[in-house]
């Protein structure tokens, strides 16, 4: 048993274990605490199999944004947990039911099917690494669909902002469109007038009376 | 089998049993739309840890990194729907005062 193998046995029971407390934890805080440490033990598991630049993405983008966008929300809103746990142990049986069958399907299958060895490293992954070999086929291989994933980023972010931005009442603010659609018709209007000269007058008499 | 080496039906194994414990989520939080949405991202890293390891034990070398990129790009859709996700669970608390799946029925579906 080398250290690779010890490795993986203790960052899978944890993760396991973590999976095991998210969906049985009584306190909606301590279940995203425990889907914290799951996303942080995957990210050791993938460190495992080389894939060094994704395992520090899932922690940076998961546990660094996601996660604590899901802990703002939990903390924002005051909900009641006791009754989300009505039910929770009459449904137990069936729902332990299913999820062993499925993991036992799927264990029967992929036991005897996959027993591959990993490859070793070769003298490219050696000398380049895993972000310049991820950089290089994201490049020049799958440029076109990077930037739809940066539009479908920017549409997530319109449509976060647009469903939750609640319009006050009693702010003063300038509508852009009105803004835009303003002419200068609007605004300014030129009279047409006659000239007025002011001519001088002749000088009032005073004190010629007496 | 044997405990020595770390096969890939190992790292499958472990996928496929993170996948069943979320659908065993799904099924006993069916009330908490927050845990619901989290045992949706489990089930996602499930799938993100088997295409990392079908790609590490590719034994064709240039094809090895498509799965790293294809788990790139669900960690942007993943992102993109949790974010979205909770933005709506925001605006129907607002609304109902509530996040019971329950006393969603609207729709009556």
């Amino acid at each position: 048993m080398n250290t690779i193998t010890g490795l993986f046995y203790v960052f899978s029971t944890v993760l396991l274990f973590a999976a095991f407390r998210v969906i049985t934890a009584r306190s909606t805080v301590v279940a995203a605490l425990f889907l914290v440490l799951s996303f942080f033990s995957a990210s050791c598991i993938w460190m495992l199999l080389r894939a060094e630049f994704l395992a520090i993405t899932l922690v940076l983008v998961y546990v660094g944004a996601v996660m604590v966008l899901f802990l703002f929300v939990v903390m924002m809103l005051d909900v009641n947990t006791d009754k989300f746990r009505e039910g929770f142990w009459t449904h137990l049986p069936l729902a332990g039911l299913v999820g062993a069958v499925i993991a036992l399907q799927m264990a029967l299958v992929l036991m005897r099917g996959f027993q591959l060895e990993a490859p070793a490293a070769t003298a490219r992954d050696l000398e380049m690494g895993n972000t310049k070999l991820l950089g290089i086929e994201l490049y020049t291989h799958y440029l076109y669909p990077l930037q739809l994933a940066a539009v479908l980023l920017l549409v997530a972010i319109i449509a976060a902002i647009a469903l939750t931005l609640r319009a006050r009442k009693d702010s003063r603010r300038m509508d852009p469109g009105q803004q835009v659609r303003a002419k200068k018709a609007d605004r300014v209007r030129l009279v047409k007038m006659d000239p007025t000269i002011e001519a001088p007058s002749a000088p009032k008499q005073e004190g010629g009376t007496p | 089998m044997t405990l020595g080496v770390i096969t890939l039906g190992h790292y499958l194994s472990l996928g496929g049993i993170l996948f069943a414990l979320s659908v065993i989520g799904i099924f006993l939080n069916r009330r908490n739309l927050i845990v619901l949405l989290m045992a949706i991202e489990l089930m996602l890293l499930a799938v993100n840890l088997n295409f990392i390891a079908f790609s590490h034990y590719l034994p064709l070398e240039a094809d090895r990194m498509a799965g790293q990129v294809f788990v790139f790009f669900i960690l942007t859709v993943a992102a993109a729907e949790a974010a979205i996700g909770l933005a709506i669970l925001v605006v129907l608390f607002r609304n109902r005062a509530s996040i019971n799946v329950e006393e969603l029925d609207e729709l009556k579906g």
